[in-house]
């Protein structure tokens, strides 16, 4: 019996020591993979009026959609030196991702698609091992005025050697979608 | 012995007569609870080696001895033995109560095949120890789908969520050496953590009538218990050895016990499984390799009038996740589905790389019980648990190794209760619970909290009564109350709280206004009472039937209420609500049991009627900079769930058996009148059963195992824009897997090795066709095929 009693206040004053909480609020997550931006600059390569592309979604895996803007209509048989600037706006500068970008290239490749054939794309840079990554791209509309839209995506680890992803094909790409923006563009 | 000791006394007698001695030994032996007298026991005199027995009244008296101190043992046929010392100094009065329930001593070991069940009126299934060594190297969801009734949902083959009845996780409770796990049982991917050999015996309780366990428990109660400890002298163990071919892994699993027969005891375990990518019929499922390490000690002290337990567990479990089931966007869950086969597909490793899973988790436990005479039991128990779970998922740059979930769940509880069992028609039992439990989420993840920190308390009290109305009828009554408080903080997304609305209903609860994040202090209280009630009348030695009525709520998990944002594992935004009540049960469910010398039957049914049922559904989409995804919310209705579940057993002759497991259960959503999402299709398994004695206890069986296609299920598919095509695609999340038949064989033999030691082989083959199926229940069934072809041997030395 003697046992059972200090079984108990063992076990009583242990609980009473083990439920103090403590009241501090906690504290904000700094979301650190967050991408709430992508803007494309479309810059002519014999001059003229620089494009952008734009998708912020600042409110991350929240409930509002991107907003999406794109500031002019292309110019038809124009070469357009493109480039992608990643940013996660959240933070106060924003934080760039195209270092992060880079120093992975072997494990990210962008697509670009257009429909109604309105532009054609090229890769203009590589990654560590040859194959394209696509920060840097030109874009070539074409030669008759239409509408359409241009979809630039990124895949995080995809299959870089699979049939057709080299030229910029995303069907064998694989690997999962970071980033995925569509923009409704005009060609005159 | 007895015949002995009598010759020995005798002579011993005649020897005393010469002696100067003459005091009086005298008194009376009677039961422990009701306080009858015990007829025929002996009273031994171990000291003067001296003897006699009680007669009608219990009486004993022993003449002419000695004055000073003798060790006395008292024993009775089917009474547990007692020794103890006693000063005698002229005519001393001694009274000896002896236990005379000896089958409620649950450290004597129950011979015979009757099954060791812990309520008179529920249904319920024991799984004894050879059964449960059987999945030495699997779940503890594996081995329970062995029940009728029981199936599970589970995330690829690692994690298994046992199902009771159509229900899972937060609506099922598992007991573990007297402890109700607390391991944030509310995920789909959350499997118990649960070292199944930890376990001796196993019973499922299906439905809430158990109250003893928790209110809660709408689909059913699972009890592990550990192997009973026999009080006598003795050093014993067990080692389990297995290695099988899907997997490449290995099992090991080791016992050591020590007993003393004043009461003390010690056991040791620890167990290890490794293994490597598993298999299915045509390829490897990348990323699937899992390690398990367990290490456990139980020890105390008990005697039938008081005892306590000491009891420690550590169990870590390393899973890794198929590689091709992580995915962005709704499009890589387009081209998942469409394809065939998973887009990853690697040679074989061991290696385990995101996304996977580490999950820790520790139980101490500290409880004992005292016996008073006339009247009953009495246990404490306090209890702590820490659970301590990563999920690490595939990142980019310098948070590659940084877990994407890091959460900490700690669990005090203590409880105590009174068994009055003095009367064996009428016994009575009281208890009391009070909780308390802190989860922390790590900010340090860089991803936003899946589950915020909270404070949960509860507290609750419950009594039964169970009546012996006579040798053919039980019935039992029981009431509860529990009351659950969660106290949280948790930060909102501004946006996410105005879609949800809550400006308007919770306005009071923000605490700091971060501009873009709100930071909230939700507490909300829970008020839950079950109840249970039920009938067992065997109306011969063939018939049994039980009837049972349950009433239980459940207050809603910090799953269902907090959700807010990207599952990553499972691609999807997942929503709770902070309007979500509690869900009420009412089950009413009936067993007509068979019982001949050759045939064995049990029918079992039910029909479970849940108010403001809770689960998750797809509500839509939502466009983000990754792209758009599917939206799933938790949402309430009034739901029904009913079913039975067959299990039969005949014997051919001493040889050959046959026997059928079957159950059959349909969900419905009352409100929407629709099929019910994730309920388990048709399952039957036929076993043939061969086994002889004389050819080294073999065993045998051969299991067909037939499970039809799901064909009731709500339709919740959906259309979505796929930019990379530019059309408008169908997301077939919902159509069910074809029906599937898998064949299994299983074997073993033992052998004696020595006087104490035996081995015990096992061969086992699981999917002996190699059959490529999927599983409805599994939320792996989009990325891949389940596994193939499987050889396991296994060795177990008892020792």
């Amino acid at each position: 019996m003697k046992l059972f009693k200090k079984l108990c206040i063992i076990t009583l004053s242990s609980i009473v020591l083990a439920s103090c909480s403590n009241d501090d609020n906690p504290v904000p997550v700094n979301e650190e993979e967050v991408i709430t931006t992508l803007t494309a600059t479309l810059t002519p390569v014999g001059g003229g009026t620089t494009i952008t592309l734009q998708t912020k979604d600042l409110d991350g895996d929240g409930p509002n959609a991107p907003v999406i803007t794109v500031s002019g209509p292309l110019s038809v048989s124009t070469s357009y030196n493109g480039n992608l600037q990643i940013l996660n706006e959240t933070e106060t500068p924003a934080e760039s991702i195209n270092m992060e970008i880079e120093e992975e290239n072997d494990e990210h490749q962008f697509f670009f698609q257009a429909t109604n054939s309105i532009a054609t794309f090229d890769y203009a840079d590589v990654d560590g091992n040859g194959n394209p990554l696509g920060l840097e791209f030109t874009l070539t509309t074409a030669a008759t005025a239409a509408t359409g839209t241009i979809t630039i995506t990124l895949r995080h680890l995809p299959n870089k050697t699979a049939s057709g992803v080299s030229d910029g094909d995303i069907t064998n790409a694989g690997g999962e979608t970071d980033i995925q923006a569509t923009f409704s563009v005009t060609v005159q | 012995m007895k015949k002995y000791l009598f010759i020995v006394a005798f002579v011993f007698i005649s020897i005393a007569h010469s002696q100067n001695c003459s005091s009086k030994f005298f008194g009376n032996v009677h039961d422990f609870h009701d306080g009858s007298p015990i007829l025929d026991a002996s009273i031994y005199l171990e000291t003067i080696d001296r003897y006699t027995t009680t007669d009608f009244d219990g009486n004993f008296s022993i003449e002419n001895i000695c004055d000073g101190t003798m060790t006395i043992v008292v024993s009775h046929l089917a009474c547990e033995t007692k020794r103890f010392e006693v000063h005698i100094k002229g005519n001393t009065k001694y009274d000896v109560t002896l236990e005379h329930h000896i089958e409620e001593l649950s450290e004597v070991k129950i011979e015979g095949k009757g099954p060791a069940k812990l309520t008179k009126t529920s249904q319920e299934t024991h799984l004894d120890t050879k059964m449960i060594e059987q999945y030495s190297s699997l779940s503890l969801g594996d081995a329970l789908k062995q029940i009728s009734g029981v199936s599970s949902i589970n995330t690829g083959n690692s994690i298994v969520k046992p199902i009771i009845n159509g229900l899972h996780s937060s609506r099922i409770i598992v007991m573990t050496n007297g402890v109700r796990l607390q391991d944030q049982e509310w995920g789909i991917e959350h499997a118990p953590n649960i070292d199944l050999n930890t376990a001796g015996n196993i019973n499922v309780i299906k439905g809430s009538n158990a109250l003893a366990y928790g209110g809660d428990a709408i689909g059913g109660v699972i009890v592990l218990k550990p192997s009973n400890i026999s009080l006598k002298d003795s050093l014993y163990g067990k080692t389990i050895l297995s290695g099988q071919t899907n997997g490449k892994g290995f099992n090991i699993n080791s016992v050591l016990t020590k007993t003393y027969k004043e009461g003390w005891y010690v056991s040791v375990q620890a167990s290890m499984k490794q293994f490597g990518d598993f298999k299915a019929p045509d390829y490897y499922l990348t990323n699937t390799s899992s390690n398990f390490k367990g290490f456990s000690v139980n020890g105390g002290y008990k005697t039938f009038e008081q005892g306590f337990n000491i009891y420690y567990s550590f169990l870590n479990n390393e899973i890794g996740i198929l590689r091709s089931s992580h995915i962005g966007n709704i499009e890589d869950l387009v081209n998942a589905i469409n394809s065939q086969q998973p887009l990853v597909i690697d040679d074989f490793s061991y290696d385990i790389n995101a996304p996977r899973q580490d999950v820790t988790h520790q139980i101490a436990k500290l409880d004992f019980y005292n016996r008073f005479k006339n009247f009953g039991r009495f246990e404490l128990q306090y209890n702590y648990q820490n659970n301590e779970r990563f999920e690490y998922d595939i990142r980019v740059g310098g948070d590659k190794n940084k877990p994407a979930i890091d959460l900490t769940l700690k669990t005090h509880t203590i409880k105590a209760s009174l068994k009055m069992d003095s009367n064996e028609n009428a016994i009575y039992e009281f208890g009391f619970n009070g909780g308390y439990q802190n989860n922390f989420a790590n900010p340090d993840t860089g991803i936003r909290r899946l589950i915020p920190d909270y404070d949960k308390f509860d507290a609750g009290m419950f009594a039964i009564a169970n009546y012996k109305l006579n040798t053919k009828t039980d019935a039992d009554f029981g009431v509860r109350y529990d009351f659950i408080r969660i106290d949280a903080k948790k930060f909102y997304q501004t946006s996410r709280w105005d879609e949800r609305g809550y400006g308007d209903d919770f306005a009071d609860i923000v605490i700091d206004d971060l501009g873009t994040q709100l930071l909230t202090n939700p507490i909300f209280d829970y008020h839950n009472v079950s109840a249970s009630a039920g009938l067992a009348h065997k109306f011969n030695n063939k018939h049994t039937l039980i009837f049972n009525y349950g009433l239980s709520n459940r207050a809603p998990n910090p799953s269902e209420l907090f959700s807010d944002g990207l599952h990553h594992s499972a691609a999807r935004i997942e929503l709770g609500d902070l309007r979500i009540k509690q869900e009420t049960s009412n089950r009413i469910s009936s067993t007509y049991q068979y019982h001949h010398s050759n045939l064995t039957v049990s029918l079992e049914g039910f029909y479970n009627h849940i108010k403001d049922y809770i689960f998750i559904k797809p509500t839509g989409t939502e466009q983000t900079v990754r792209g758009a995804f599917p939206v799933w919310s938790y949402e309430q209705t009034n739901a029904a769930l009913f079913g039975f579940d067959i299990t039969v057993k005949y014997y051919f002759n001493d040889n050959w058996s046959f026997s059928n497991k079957s159950s059959f259960i349909k969900g419905r959503d009352l409100n929407e009148s629709e099929a019910l999402i994730d309920m388990p299709s048709f399952k039957t398994m036929n076993i043939l059963g061969y086994s002889n004695e004389k050819w080294f206890q073999l065993n045998a069986n051969l299991q067909s195992e037939l499970v039809l296609k799901q064909n009731d299920f709500p339709n919740n598919n959906f259309e979505v824009f796929i930019p990379s095509t530019g059309n408008m695609e169908f997301v077939d999340v919902s159509s069910t897997p074809p029906t599937y038949h898998l064949l299994n064989f299983e074997s073993d033999i033992t052998l004696d090795v020595s006087e104490k030691t035996n081995l015990n082989i096992g061969l086992n083959i699981t999917n002996i066709f190699n059959t490529s199926y999927r599983e409805y229940l599994n939320r792996l069934r989009y990325f891949a095929d389940d596994l193939g072809r499987n050889i396991m041997l296994q060795l177990k030395f008892n020792y």
